[in-house]
């Protein structure tokens, strides 16, 4: 495998891989014949990604030795990524990227061409490895969500850095939102501060879900790839299903496309829930008026609904001052059982039970074809390799 | 026991965001004081935990275009929250370009303290970021600990020199002045004044003494008066407090207030006054024995 990277494009790919850093150790790269893929996974295999480069995007791309079989290989995310780790310096000196692969030479050498005749050379040890391929296809999702990259990334900025996994839904007048996941209960001490931001859909080029529907995912991972979808001015188009099934994040661009394949939260929590509730829980009639955008009017809010119901004079501690049930009824049946509904429904998790630090449900059932039949040189499944341009 | 309010001022906003950031870096967690006509941003600190107190104050109607409080009861129309202030600071920094800014008192699961906040943007869209920031509600009982304290007697009061200028001074003295003394570690500075204009900043370790004298820095009239008769206008009055304290109070500072006072009880306790705009701050750290 030989590929040639001129100019800009040098950028491109070490932004690439700077977003596939965040989130495997490893990279496996595997030169096509539609084109270079590089791909990784996390450890818990709770999340893939991968990004295909066209023959378009090089100045010169030969998948193999004519007459021989293309190779694969794996390295090690870190030492590949000490070739791309200053984007700012890739920009200003490199002219020009050489990757070659050579089963003879066991070494992956990426030469980078600087200017005044500087030349680094990067020799990469590598391993053999079979073709990483997650099982995934965006037309099985029923729910397609697609904006510019900048938008989303404007979206995920109120959230702290630290911030783990983030809830996405559809909330009442077809509102995108996006919410910071809590982890614990309520009723535990330190409670976090709970961020929400929610954007109109005319901010969306497209929005293909119903109200009410909402996955949590981890936020580290798609910050990653928001942040290579902004620098390249691309939309980002999000597919997904029912909470637990994987979601897809997907860019697209006639040189190149990547996807990123991250595992949602199976169980809908509480406050997923609530996100869902608190948006869905209406009266009908103020659901028939989202042709108005409805604004959160401060003068027609009505202030009794957020009184705090609490006698400060009694009670030695506030917050067990505060009955836990004072939510409205209605509220309180969707979010939390209450102390009447010990008896749970068959359906209801038992992890549900307050006090009980929810388990973490990420799944990585993606991953059922990892460990394929060792001949499969054909690479990606035809899921994996669509392209918007077919034969590039 | 309701509060809501709004900012719709660019300028109002900034000031509100400034001063959060302000409280964010000199307390973990302080207590908001809600009241008809001001707010309070209070802390008062354990003597185990050094036993500093602030006392920030903004009146209401400088900032906010409407305010809505209704207290315990009628007469007690007040409102005592305990809040993580780093939570505000992050909160409000999300509003940087923002149309309008709301606070609430809510009730979602737990009481918070609901920021919404509506922002600019290009296309005819809205965007709308809310922060539920978990507030504890503070039982009557407890106000009494979470009065504005007594400025107490000064034997010296003293104009403040830029406080950019003495942050920059203490920041280098701390790199010196924690040393081991009968295996507790010290971090003292000494602060000493007179109604000559003179401050002092000393620290003492047994290698080295170090001490950065300003002068001409004014007395404020009332306090030069009360203690005129004592004559010798040259006596010091020193303090011995944590330097640690006084360089998280200094780095707070990120605006130069229009007044900076200083007010020292010997041996007792330095009280910092600062008069800012549209707000006011009061620091209080106590000597170390």
């Amino acid at each position: 495998m030989k590929c040639l990277v001129t100019g800009g494009n040098v950028k491109v790919l070490g932004k690439a891989v700077h977003s596939l850093s965040r989130i495997g150790d490893e990279l496996y790269l595997e030169p096509l014949e539609d084109g270079l893929s590089l791909r990784t996974v996390n450890s818990s295999r709770s999340a893939y990604a991968c990004f295909l480069f066209a023959p378009l995007f090089f100045q010169q791309y030969q998948a193999a030795t004519p007459g021989q079989d293309p190779l694969r290989c794996k390295i090690l995310m870190k030492s590949f990524l000490s070739v791309f780790r200053s984007l700012a310096m890739l920009e200003k000196t490199v002219e020009k990227c050489c990757i070659s692969l050579s089963g003879r030479s066991s070494r992956l050498v990426v030469q980078l061409h600087c200017r005044y005749g500087v030349r680094k050379t990067h020799n990469l040890s590598f391993q053999d490895c079979e073709s990483l391929q997650a099982v995934f296809d965006p037309a099985l999702c029923p729910h397609v969500l697609r904006a510019p990259a900048r938008v989303l990334g404007e979206a995920v900025l109120p959230f702290p850095p630290a911030l783990a996994e983030v809830t996405l839904g559809i909330g009442r007048g077809r509102r995108v939102i996006l919410r910071s996941y809590q982890e614990e209960e309520a009723d535990s001490t330190a409670k976090a501060m709970v961020t929400e931001m929610s954007i109109g859909e005319e901010d969306f080029q497209q929005l293909q879900a119903q109200e009410g529907v909402a996955i949590t995912f981890c936020l580290k991972e798609f910050r990653g790839l928001l942040s290579f979808a902004e620098s390249a001015n691309l939309s980002l188009s999000v597919y997904f299903d029912a909470p637990g099934r994987p979601a897809i994040f997907a860019i697209e661009d006639t040189l190149l496309d990547g996807h990123f394949v991250l595992a949602t939260l199976s169980e809908p929590d509480p406050h997923s829930q609530d996100l869902r509730s608190s948006e869905l829980q209406r009266p009908a009639p103020q659901l028939q008026a989202h042709s108005t955008p409805h604004l959160d009017d401060f003068a027609a809010d009505d202030i009794d609904s957020y009184m705090i119901a609490m006698e400060t004079t009694v009670g030695s501690e506030a917050s067990r001052a505060l009955p836990s049930d004072s939510l409205s009824p209605g509220l309180q049946a969707l979010c939390s059982p209450g102390p009447d509904s010990e008896e749970e429904e068959d359906d209801t998790e038992p992890s549900t039970v307050p006090g009980t630090p929810p388990p973490k449900k990420f799944r990585s059932l993606f991953f059922g074809s990892i460990l394929a039949p060792t001949h499969s040189p054909q690479g990606p499944s035809p899921v994996l390799a669509e392209d918007s341009e077919g034969e590039g | 026991m309701k509060f809501r309010a709004k900012i719709v001022d660019g300028a109002c906003l900034n000031h509100f965001t400034r001063v959060s950031n302000m409280i964010a870096k000199l307390a973990k967690t302080c207590t908001l004081r809600i009241s008809p006509d001001k707010l309070n941003f209070i802390l008062s600190d354990k003597v185990a935990n050094g036993g500093v107190s602030m006392w920030c104050e903004l009146e209401q109607e400088n900032f906010f275009s409407e305010f809505q409080m209704e207290g315990v009861s009628a007469q007690n129309n007040e409102i005592y929250l305990e809040l993580t202030s780093e939570n505000l600071s992050r909160a409000l920094k999300t509003a940087q370009n923002a149309r309008s800014l709301k606070i609430k008192l809510t009730n979602k699961h737990f009481p918070c303290l609901t920021v919404s906040i509506e922002l600019l943007s290009l296309s005819s869209s809205n965007r709308i970021v809310t922060h539920d920031i978990p507030v504890k509600v503070i039982p009557r009982k407890l106000w009494k600990d979470l009065q504005e304290p007594t400025v107490p007697e000064a034997d010296v009061s003293i104009y403040l020199p830029a406080l950019k200028t003495m942050k920059s001074v203490v920041e280098k003295m701390k790199n010196i002045s924690n040393h081991l003394v009968n295996c507790k570690i010290l971090n003292l500075q000494i602060i000493e004044a007179n109604l000559n204009g003179e401050l002092n900043l000393k620290i003492e370790t047994e290698l080295v003494c170090i001490t950065t004298h300003f002068k001409d820095l004014g007395n404020p009239p009332l306090a030069s008066e009360n203690t005129s008769q004592d004559g010798n206008s040259e006596q010091m009055a020193e303090v011995q407090i944590d330097i640690r304290k006084l360089l998280q109070f200094l780095a707070g500072q990120q605006v130069n207030p229009t007044k900076a006072t200083c007010n020292i009880v010997s041996n007792k306790i330095v009280h910092f006054d600062l008069l800012h705009e549209d707000a006011s701050l009061q620091y209080f750290i106590p000597a170390l024995s």
